[in-house]
């Protein structure tokens, strides 16, 4: 891969620095739709939506679950400023599973005390887990 | 003079308040070192948070920069202090407080949401209303309770129920230097543009869509960031304050312990001039 295809990618959570470094094509999802970003991107800003992360460097790509955040990109660099990403290392199946379970049943009741938001996002996030251990 | 036994006593009580004091320095140390560490990991965020905010609403287009520059006109000014629950920490906590209360807030129309009882108690003290007293956070502060405080206070900014957010904390600079700063989340101060902003940027969805949705992330992420490092600074001036505490407990300890060897001579010495001048006597 020619090195002049890469460009600056950052990863940042609240609590750590989750990537750094060049790469040559980053791909996620947005509340508009799945976005995959190449070097030379017009200037844009998007919402990220639950889903798989997949960082592309020099070594090849990398899978990730992101959760919530926004991005900005600009043509020689892109800033994620997530709220909550993992790597597969870190996630565990038996919760994301027993999680996915719990918000589904909880969606299926559909009562006046259920928080319908809140159930759609702790399935999106369980959903978008076990995808990116798959 | 004291009596030698005043002084024995008064010295096993100093000896015994260093020990505390000492143990405390101990404790605050290994806190601070946590703390210390979380307020490093979280610094980039917060950077680029800032930065990434910046250099959007320098490209963005003038209506949409409008809309968080100008702020509602009337209103109150909510102000989260960000101090401690617990004392002993030298003038951390005062510091802060005189931050707001020198600030040229008006007291009737400031709302104040505040980390830490001490904060709580002394501007309460001086007349401020305390909206909400939400202390237990700052014992094990999450991103979630800053995105509660976040989500609260962007709905009142919504509803026109406050003009201004602002934040008073204490920045960690190092180990010894800690800085009370009060900081105005939104409006937003006027941004620096950072050189290359020909480049018009895009929004996907909106403009007004998309800052809806990364504000609540921005402000929130300036209180988590404001809540890291004030802990970080907490347990700093609190090791600083008990170490002084602890030299200044073996001082006084040095000096007693002078003053009771000179009692003791003393007591001595006038127990022989008695026992010789009553010897004298006999013959």
């Amino acid at each position: 891969m020619a090195e002049d295809n890469l460009f600056e990618l950052k990863v940042i959570t609240p609590e750590r620095v989750f990537f750094e470094g060049q790469v040559s094509m980053v791909e996620f999802n947005t509340t508009e739709g799945e976005l995959g970003i190449l070097k030379g991107h017009i200037p844009l800003t998007v919402i990220v939506d639950p889903g798989i992360l997949t960082i592309t460097t020099v070594e090849g790509p990398r899978n990730a679950a992101l959760h919530a955040g926004f991005a900005e990109i600009l043509p020689d660099k892109v800033t994620i400023l997530a709220e909550l990403v993992e790597w597969p290392s870190e996630i565990d199946e038996k919760r994301a599973e027993a999680a996915k379970e719990r918000a589904e049943e909880r969606l299926a009741k559909k009562g006046p005390d259920i928080d319908v938001d809140r159930a759609t996002v702790a399935l999106k996030k369980a959903i978008c887990r076990l995808n990116v251990l798959q | 003079m004291a009596s030698t036994r005043d002084i024995k006593r008064r010295k096993a009580s100093v000896t015994s308040t260093g020990q505390i004091t000492k143990a405390m320095k101990l404790v605050s140390t290994v806190k601070l070192q946590k703390a210390k560490s979380r307020a490093e990991e979280a610094k980039p965020y917060f950077s680029n948070l800032y930065q990434t905010i910046t250099s959007m609403l320098a490209r963005s287009d003038q209506d949409v920069k409008e809309k968080y520059r100008s702020g509602n006109p009337e209103g109150k000014t909510a102000v989260i202090v960000i101090t401690s629950n617990r004392g002993l920490a030298g003038g951390y906590n005062q510091n802060v407080i005189k931050l707001v209360t020198e600030a040229k807030l008006d007291p009737k129309n400031t709302w104040i949401y505040a980390l830490g009882r001490k904060g709580a108690e002394g501007l309460a003290k001086k007349g401020f209303e305390i909206k909400k007293d939400l202390s237990d956070v700052i014992n094990a502060p999450l991103y979630s309770d800053a995105m509660a405080i976040s989500k609260e206070l962007m709905a009142s900014y919504e509803a026109g129920e406050i003009k201004e957010i602002k934040v008073a904390f204490t920045i960690f600079r190092n180990t010894v230097s800690h800085i009370p700063t009060m900081l105005r989340l939104l409006p937003t101060d006027e941004f620096v543009d950072d050189g290359d902003v020909d480049l018009l940027m895009n929004f996907e969805p909106s403009p007004d869509e998309a800052l809806a949705r990364i504000m609540p992330k921005y402000v929130t992420g300036e209180i988590f960031g404001a809540i890291m490092e004030s802990v970080a600074s907490e347990n700093g001036a609190r090791m600083q304050a008990m170490d002084n505490a602890t030299n200044n407990a073996e001082e006084m300890v040095s000096k007693l312990e002078l003053a009771y060897n000179r009692a003791r001579q003393g007591a001595i010495t006038q127990e022989l001039t008695e026992i010789i001048a009553g010897a004298n006597a006999i013959n």
